[in-house]
């Protein structure tokens, strides 16, 4: 199924104040990939739209191929969600923004159990809360790791238990 | 090595060696350097192809030994991070003495490539334990392995002993 | 099945009050109290991998839970991708999965001229297929030579590092590096092939069906190394898919899909191959032994395509490899996600560039660790060493893992 025929499945069944489509303007080849996405705007609907995404027949995304984290710079945090159906072989890109102050995002490892590790990743390096994961907890640094590293403006720590840290 | 060798009997074969006990000892330590296998990241796969048949440590004497109660050397091959620190710490506590350190690789040495923005990277393993022997590469070759195995058996001869090591 | 005991460290909710137990028929459970260990795996262990810490809750010999703690390795890689421009990120790249690093540089610069949408010389293009698939065969020499170490067998490791030693020979001669090479630039490669390497392609050909054919015997079809790993680990095909495995792991259950099939890049559409699948031949779809026979297949495979470069390779062309690079590498404002098939599964990239010289933000998908975390499900109500072989069947790589 082409990108705007799912959109238009999703917005048929979830009215239009959904999300936003941004669909990149490149007529090349690539342009299936490059920089399409779907921006959510309401993220208490996630987890619905998350189960129709997978549950659709016609739609089938059963793979969570990627769950990435952005910083942008200006106090917003995005978690983005690439999905893939191994049936159709479509794909598509979700995106939900959030200010750094009320980073918090429903999770969907009911939904992909794959989400499990990436959640935890996303939460220790970019410090984004997801609410409903069974498992909350760093899994690359230690608990009492200061900061969450992958922010821009994060400053590696003087002294980590007794050893220096910088150069 | 160098014995003094006592004039030969009537038979023309000498039976009898002299020689301090300081140096049998430094001998029998520098030909039997068990190693413990500790392989952190790339440098690691180096480390076992020097173990392997084409390059073949094992002609040194150097037998990769899983505990630490068993080895002489550590190899720290590969980068320390600031989580792993501790362990290696308490690995090197529980080798018995004499013990000896050979730094394998540019992250072990200082940081290697990781000096500048690794936030969770311990720039060089000399923070933590005493080393004897660094050997510089990214990943060292083999061959350079073993020179390092070789300075590593003359600072052994050496030992005790109230000669300079210049080298 | 005793209760489970509590335990103050980091309860991990999806334990099971229950699990089936795997023991052989022969084996009677005694009907005796006993109580749980925790038992601590590593980090510094001679069978993992790498630093990996297994804390496995058993009950006797017997896996109750296994909770994988990694980070041990987590070198910053992301954090140096957004401070250094795109050509300075190749060197950490090829760090990450430092047993592929020809696989991950080619994720790498596909991603990257996707964004710049340049287009390489046919003969840069054959290079690296070459140089990719001579990768994926010696990295799977060492999955498969450790496999059969973690199960017991110290004999196909060596045959299998001997092996590697040649293909290293050729990288060498290329571009200087044994491993860890920074060869593949985006828009180009770093140095023409080297004129001894086709000529020695065509003899490791030879040499390597060879030495396939004694590692299938030595140990593929060997009885005790089959009893070890049938059955063992079975990976249902639904919870694979869901669990996001990739690569053999994800074909051993029966699903075909490979990346440079199904999502083709390069120049793979040009040449004629199979796509191995686990089969119920030894044990069944899923299992340990079904991870390793897809390896072996792989392997064989690489050879046939390896052959048909060596055939349809354009000698006489003399394009500069470095033509294609651009002076500046600015790509403009955008973001995406490449994939690219490495022997361990899926490698994807996903680039935001905001049209600076470096990244913006460069985010791995890294294979390995989208494996490593179905472990606990795999290994539930095995006994102690079948984790070992399973964890050896997974085939992970720790730099890629913690990036």
């Amino acid at each position: 199924m082409e990108q705007l025929g799912i959109i238009e499945r999703l917005q048929s069944a979830f009215g239009e104040t959904l999300g936003v489509w941004h669909a990149s303007n490149s007529e090349s080849a690539y342009a299936r990939r490059m920089g399409s996405f779907f921006q959510v705007s309401d993220p208490a609907r996630l987890l619905e739209l998350a189960f129709f995404l997978r549950d659709e027949p016609a739609l089938a995304f059963d793979s969570l191929l990627l769950l990435s984290s952005v910083d942008h710079g200006d106090g917003s945090l995005s978690v983005v969600y690439h999905l893939e159906s191994t049936v159709y072989r479509h794909q598509i890109v979700l995106k939900i923004t959030r200010p750094m102050a009320q980073a918090r995002v429903p999770s969907v490892t009911s939904v992909w159990s794959h989400a499990n590790w990436q959640e935890r990743e996303a939460w220790d390096m970019m410090g984004i809360r997801f609410e409903g994961h069974p498992d909350h907890r760093r899994i690359l640094l230690e608990e009492d790791y200061p900061g969450h590293p992958l922010r821009k403006y994060f400053k590696e720590p003087d002294f980590y238990h007794g050893m220096k840290v910088p150069n | 090595m160098e014995l003094p060798v006592l004039p030969t009997d009537k038979t023309g074969e000498g039976n009898v060696i002299v020689t301090s006990l300081d140096t049998l000892f430094n001998w029998s330590r520098l030909s039997s350097l068990w190693q413990m296998s500790f392989g952190l990241a790339c440098c690691a796969i180096e480390m076992m192809s020097t173990a392997a048949a084409h390059y073949d440590m094992m002609r040194f004497g150097v037998i990769p030994r899983p505990s630490p109660r068993q080895s002489d050397v550590i190899i720290i091959s590969g980068t320390v991070t600031l989580k792993m620190a501790s362990r290696v710490k308490m690995l090197y506590e529980q080798m018995a003495d004499p013990k000896y350190v050979i730094s394998m690789g540019n992250c072990s040495n200082c940081g290697g490539p990781y000096w500048e923005y690794g936030y969770h990277v311990l720039r060089g393993v000399d923070r933590v334990i005493p080393v004897d022997v660094y050997i510089p590469g990214c990943p060292p070759r083999p061959e350079a392995l073993l020179e390092g195995l070789m300075k590593l058996q003359e600072k052994v001869r050496a030992q005790g002993k109230d000669i300079e090591f210049t080298e | 099945m005793p209760e489970i005991l509590e335990r103050n460290i980091h309860s991990h909710s999806l334990l099971h009050a229950s699990a089936p137990v795997h023991l052989p028929d022969r084996v009677e459970p005694k009907r005796l109290h006993t109580e749980e260990m925790v038992l601590n795996i590593g980090p510094q262990h001679p069978s993992t991998h790498g630093v990996l810490r297994l804390e496995v809750v058993l009950d006797g010999e017997v896996v109750v839970d296994v909770i994988p703690h990694i980070g041990y390795l987590h070198r910053c890689f992301e954090k140096h991708a957004e401070n250094l421009t795109y050509p300075q990120v190749l060197p950490y790249v090829d760090r990450m999965d430092y047993i592929a690093a020809m696989s991950g540089e080619h994720g790498y610069v596909t991603a990257v001229e996707r964004l710049l949408y340049i287009e390489v010389p046919e003969k840069v293009e054959y290079i690296r297929v070459l140089f990719a698939e001579l990768q994926r065969i010696a990295s799977h020499l060492i999955a498969i030579g450790t496999f059969g170490m973690d199960s017991g067998a110290f004999t196909p490791f060596l045959y299998c590092f001997r092996d590697r030693e040649t293909i290293l020979e050729m990288f060498e001669k290329t571009c200087g590096a044994r491993f860890l090479y920074n060869y593949m630039w985006v828009g180009g490669l770093s140095h023409d092939l080297h004129p001894d390497v086709l000529p020695m392609c065509r003899d490791f050909l030879k040499k390597s069906r060879a030495t396939h054919q004694e590692i299938n015997d030595l140990l593929t079809f060997n009885h005790i190394f089959v009893e070890r790993t049938a059955g063992i680990g079975v990976l249902d095909r639904e919870v694979a898919i869901n669990g996001g495995a990739s690569g053999p792991m994800l074909r051993s259950c029966g699903v075909k899909w490979d990346i440079r099939k199904d999502d083709p890049y390069s120049i793979y559409d040009r040449f004629e191959w199979e796509v191995a699948i686990g089969s119920s031949d030894r044990g069944e779809p899923g299992d340990s032994f079904n991870r390793h026979w897809v390896r072996m297949q792989e392997w064989e495979q690489s050879l046939n395509i390896i052959e048909q470069i060596l055939e349809q390779f354009p000698r006489q062309d003399a394009t500069d490899v470095q033509s294609a690079i651009p002076k500046r590498l600015k790509p403009p404002e955008g973001e995406i996600y490449s994939r690219t098939e490495t022997p361990r599964g899926e490698l994807g990239y996903y680039i935001v560039s905001n049209g600076d010289v470096k990244p913006w933000r460069v985010k791995v998908r890294s294979p390995a660790f989208s494996n490593l975390s179905l472990l606990p499900l795999l290994s539930r109500g095995y006994l102690v060493a079948d984790l070992i072989v399973i964890l050896g069947s997974i085939d992970i790589v720790l730099g890629e893992v913690d990036r």
